[in-house]
């Protein structure tokens, strides 16, 4: 696997504390993504990975250390400004608009990347229609295109919710755990067509990921989170054969 | 060429270009046309059928008057349930509305009534962001609970501060001028109904054409999922804002309309019972469409009018009443009415249009 | 203001603090452990009230000893908080937990519409005045002032009562122990056997019995007018989200703020008197907007 270290530094997680009463879920946090980088955490579960996604992203405000996206200080900034500054997520549970189609909760969120902000303009009518159309074609939700969110088997609800935040055309998508919930069958597929989306588009991205499958297919490096902290980081084939790897995380 | 006016041709004078210019299936543009066709319609003869009231029923000229300017209101508070929101406590620009009118026309005599109401819509939409920008933190029966609270405060200074607002007399609104021309009495009935009927309508379509923008759509993902509508980017407090402050200014021209109708601004028109008037009509006519907030106040004042004398001792019982009957065994169960309080009623069709 | 006024002020306030502690726990309770707002709260207040004055006019009417107007306040007060509160929660709240919140919200509020028309049509608009029991305890004299003890000594007794009894019951006792354990976790505590729906009735009953017991406590103070029931109900709301919903000697402490606060706004500057107790709730919320002694709502992500 190529090494793009030398690349662009785009999002830089430094020595991120937080803890809740007594349980401690960042215990000094290094990890940085580069372009190009596809970056999968695993862990164990309940180690605090989605803590980790929930800092950076700003949902939750560290109690040490800085987070930096293209050199610039983004702490503790608001979800929705990180998010206009070209960070999207995908959730571990679905964030959908519940009430809406999947075809409008793609429509608001390219709505609000072009600022149309017009009160008299349908949000059907809106130019970037058809590019999400195709987007939700390339997740392989057209299928589902006109259905409510709330009605939507669970499977696809996990690819809207990545379909939403990939609307955004964001440079760094964050994604927790993007094929639970999607049927076995399917996870290879999705999987293989959401990663040439994202390198097509030049999109950078950091998953948690429990299936080490395709974290050894898809990710251009591994970071390895263990009791707060990154343990190791480093090459898919590496640190998946490491036996300390594999004896805490992924075997037993 | 927007779609309205696509609309307004028969259909298959513009079937060939409408599919031409559509970058969407032809088979589902005609259904979307034939449904804005037929709302279309409806709204053009509930239009006429007002505009010729006041030479046909002529004395329900000045009855469907108020029911229109109340209908406004009512508006506004359907714009919130878009969010999910209730305020117990909207009728406070409702009452600012009507005294903006009334300090104006006193201090100004035969000021135009095209000022009266741009008063009315500034000092409710400079207090709607005032308020709004606090009570927009809170969801729910904060919301709901501090707007009411807000609205009783007011309703007591009107009360109290008799050398500046007249106390519980109320203060007068003088008959204003319209467009430079003085105006007896009939005339002024007639030409203020007809204001009223073109604001009415105008405001059906732009709240229409509003909940169907983004904006609008962004409304009802702040009831449906905040957390996403923030990580897309939009501040869910801007959204409720935006949407809180249409409201009260909807509200505010329905008070001054009011006011200058009835020839008289008191703190009653800020008192809980005139908010719980608003609600009630919007809960239950409101929400299947937009003007269902016009056509629930008519018949809502109706039924009001011409039970007065049997029910006017009851009045808030009887509506109680209703409401507690209606939320807990409506005809479709729970989920349709609360679908239809909040302004989706999915059961109708999946073309996302038609039918709202 | 002289000493005399602020001593003055001060008592006004601690006695008026006692009346709104007495109906804003009520509130809290209900809500804090239903997790509904109960605007009709404020009718059960005014209910309370009313009835209680018409069983102390009857019984001076009817030659009574007046001594017994004491105990009618508070029987009048169990009935209402009984009757009504118990018919409230078992025929209407009962169908209205799982709903959504907005439709609960329209519920209460129509209850309060229905109540606020019944008082009305029974007890008319004009001003009701039962004033035996504040007649009857006499004046005290403190710090050179006279006050009536009523205000200064039985309200005040009344709600620390209340306060503590709560406290204990809460604490200390079997259903107190349910109730905390429902309002902590309702599924968990169903499935080790707790009958959350009789907590649930236990609770609003207990809720609209103190705020009947406000308003039958307050009568002796003042004179009954319509509207006081929607009055009491922001003020109310106001003393619970001051101190944070569902927070009970938080309660006791923002009725004291409040309430003191009025008073002394009513020697200040009487026009204040009504925004003061708004105006303390709009500045603790900009500052901490789930109240003095709110917790923070939990994480969705």
């Amino acid at each position: 696997m190529s090494d793009y270290s030398a690349s662009p530094l785009l999002l830089q997680a430094e020595g991120l504390k937080l803890r809740f009463g007594g349980i401690i879920a960042a215990d000094g946090i290094d990890l940085s993504l580069h372009e190009g980088e596809h970056l999968a955490i695993i862990g164990p579960n309940g180690a605090g990975k989605t803590t980790f996604l929930n800092i950076c992203t700003g949902y939750l405000r560290p109690q040490g250390g800085s987070v930096r996206f293209e050199n610039r200080e983004i702490t503790a900034q608001p979800p929705r400004q990180i998010t206009r500054l070209g960070i999207a997520r995908a959730f571990q549970i679905p964030q959908l608009f519940a009430e809406q189609t999947v075809l409008e909760n793609m429509l608001l969120a390219v709505s609000v990347r072009e600022r149309h902000w017009n009160p008299l303009r349908n949000l059907h009518a809106v130019p970037e229609r058809r590019e999400m159309e195709g987007l939700l074609e390339l997740v392989g939700c057209s299928d589902v295109r006109d259905r409510v969110a709330s009605e939507l088997p669970e499977g696809k609800r996990k690819l809207a919710d990545i379909a939403i935040a990939l609307a955004l055309k964001p440079r760094v998508l964050l994604m927790d755990e993007p094929t639970s919930g999607v049927a076995s069958a399917d996870k290879f597929d999705v999987m293989e067509t959401l990663m040439n989306a994202l390198r097509q588009a030049k999109v950078s991205s950091v998953f948690v990921e429990h299936d080490m499958e395709m974290v050894s297919r898809y990710a251009t490096r591994v970071a390895v989170w263990a009791q707060g902290k990154i343990q190791t980081t480093g090459a898919p084939e590496v640190v998946l054969n490491d036996p300390d790897v594999v004896r805490n995380v992924i075997g037993g | 060429m927007s779609r309205k006016s696509l609309d307004a041709f028969p259909d298959h004078a513009v079937s060939a270009t409408a599919a031409a210019e559509a970058p969407w299936p032809v088979r589902r543009r005609h259904r979307e046309k034939y449904a804005m066709n037929k709302e279309l319609l409806a709204f053009i003869i509930v239009a006429v059928l007002l505009a010729v009231v006041p030479f046909t029923f002529g004395t329900s000229t000045t009855f469907i008057a108020m029911s229109l300017a109340k209908g406004l209101a009512v508006l506004g508070i359907l714009i919130l349930l878009r969010a999910g929101q209730v305020s117990f406590g909207h009728a406070m620009y409702f009452a600012i509305g009507a005294y903006a009118a009334a300090f104006l026309s006193s201090a100004f005599r035969g000021i135009d009534m095209l000022l009266l109401i741009g008063a009315a819509i500034l000092a409710s939409g400079v207090a709607g962001a005032i308020v709004g920008i606090f009570v927009t933190r809170y969801r729910g029966i904060f919301f709901g609970m501090v707007n009411l609270a807000f609205s009783m405060v007011f309703y007591s200074i009107l009360e109290k501060a008799f050398h500046i607002t007249g106390g519980s007399d109320g203060m007068r609104i003088r008959r204003p001028t319209l467009l430079g021309m003085e105006l007896k009495r009939a005339e002024f009935d007639i030409a203020i109904y007809y204001v009223i009927l073109l604001f009415a309508l105008l405001s059906v379509w732009l709240v229409w054409r509003y909940l169907r923008s983004p904006m609008g759509e962004a409304l009802r993902a702040v009831k449906s999922n905040e957390t996403r509508l923030e990580y897309v980017g939009l501040s869910a407090k801007s959204v409720l804002l935006g949407g809180y402050i249409a409201s009260a200014v909807l509200c505010g021209i329905g008070g001054v309309f009011m006011g200058m109708v009835q020839g008289l601004a008191t703190p009653e028109h800020a008192f809980w019972t005139r908010s719980s008037e608003l609600v009630f009509i919007a809960a239950l006519g409101g929400p299947a469409h937009v003007a269902g907030a016009f056509g629930g106040t008519v018949v809502f004042e109706a039924v009001r009018t011409y039970a007065a004398a049997l029910l006017d001792d009851s009045w808030q019982l009887i509506l109680g009443v209703t409401l507690i009957v209606i939320i807990l065994w409506a005809p479709g169960g729970m989920v349709e009415l609360f679908r239809r309080l909040t302004g989706l009623d999915r059961a109708k069709t999946l073309t996302p249009e038609a039918g709202r | 203001m002289t000493p005399n006024f602020a001593v003055l002020a001060l008592l006004d306030g601690i006695a008026y603090a006692s009346l709104l502690f007495l109906v804003a726990v009520g509130l809290t309770l209900v809500f804090g452990v239903l997790g509904i707002l109960n605007i009709a709260h404020g009718s059960l207040y005014a209910i309370g009230a009313y009835v209680a004055a018409t069983l102390g006019q009857w019984l001076v009417a009817n030659g009574y000893n007046p001594w017994l107007t004491f105990p009618a306040l508070f029987a009048g007060a169990t009935v209402v908080g009984i009757a009504l509160g118990g018919m409230l929660e078992r025929f209407l709240l009962q169908r209205i937990y799982k709903k959504d919140e907005v439709l609960q919200l329209l519920v209460t509020f129509a209850v309060f519409m229905i109540l606020e028309n019944l008082q009305r049509m029974i007890w008319g608009v004009q001003p009701y005045f039962m004033s035996t029991p504040l007649n009857l305890l006499g004046n005290i004299s403190f710090l050179g002032i006279n006050y009536t003890a009523y205000q200064v000594l039985f309200l005040p007794a009344a709600a620390i009562v209340v306060l503590f009894a709560l406290r204990h019951f809460l604490r200390h006792t079997a259903i107190g122990a349910q109730i905390l354990a429902v309002t902590e976790d309702r599924e968990a505590a169903t499935s080790i056997g707790i009958n959350a729906t009789r907590v649930y009735f236990m609770t609003f009953v207990i809720g609209a019995c103190f705020a009947a017991l406000g308003g039958a406590l307050a009568t002796p103070t003042t004179s009954l007018v319509t509207g006081m029931g929607a009055n009491m109900i922001v003020l109310s709301f106001a003393v619970a989200a001051t101190a944070g919903l569902g927070q009970i000697e938080g309660a006791a402490v923002s009725a004291l703020m409040i309430g003191v606060a009025r008073a002394f706004a009513v020697y200040l500057s009487p026009e204040l008197e009504v925004i003061m107790p708004y105006l303390i709730m709009v500045l603790v919320l900009l500052v901490k907007p789930n109240g003095l002694f709110g917790k923070d709502t939990a994480r969705k992500i």
